[in-house]
């Protein structure tokens, strides 16, 4: 099994794109409402992650 | 005047063998209980995401979480992280028995691989959770 080595971020990015997937898939009825589910879903996820790493930073000083 | 049945009751009416197979069928292998029902494309990705997260978390080296009691706190992490694990039915039962579980470590990515790990199995619940309301009429 080859090792991986994700950076934070990456990893972050990795579980906002496999989540947002799902989250779209079983939550909406129509495939157009599914993919603008998970887009918006993924949105937020790195909206999030930005704000969050930009607060600790200054946080930190 | 004929009246239509609710949900509930829609729900209450199916029987067991109905939706019992695509959830037990969904926990085994994700996805699986879309593809018994004639969802491919969904059961699919569903798949494809959780077998990804799966594999990624056993890349990254992380940790199968054994159940273990003590204080509250340690009950709930590691039962809970357990039941997650489990959840991702035979990928998590493969690589138990090919010895893919691997020991807890430190350092980040080693903890990452373990959080994605039981991401891949709680993915799995939301994925079997759907599997049933298809199943039951709820949704389509």
């Amino acid at each position: 099994m080859p090792k991986m080595n994700l950076s934070h971020f990456e990893a972050a990015v990795l579980f906002a794109l496999f989540s947002s997937v799902v989250l779209g898939v079983i939550t909406k009825r129509t495939d157009a409402e599914r993919l603008r589910y998970g887009v918006r879903c993924f949105v937020y996820f790195m909206a999030a992650l930005i704000g969050l790493g930009w607060l600790m930073h200054f946080g930190h000083g | 005047m004929p009246t239509t049945p609710s949900k509930a009751a829609v729900e209450a009416a199916t029987p067991i063998s109905k939706w019992a197979p695509p959830v037990l069928l969904g926990w085994l292998i994700p996805g699986g209980g879309h593809f018994l029902l004639k969802r491919t494309g969904r059961g699919a990705l569903l798949l494809v995401t959780v077998l990804s997260m799966f594999l990624l978390g056993l890349m990254m080296r992380g940790a199968m979480f054994q159940p273990q009691t003590g204080d509250i706190l340690t009950t709930i992490i590691y039962c809970g992280g357990f039941l997650g694990d489990l959840a991702s039915g035979l990928l998590y039962l493969l690589a138990t028995w090919l010895g893919y579980a691997q020991p807890d470590m430190a350092g980040h990515v080693h903890d990452y691989g373990t959080k994605f790990l039981v991401a891949a199995g709680l993915i799995n619940v939301l994925a079997m959770v759907d599997a049933y309301e298809i199943a039951t009429g709820k949704k389509d």
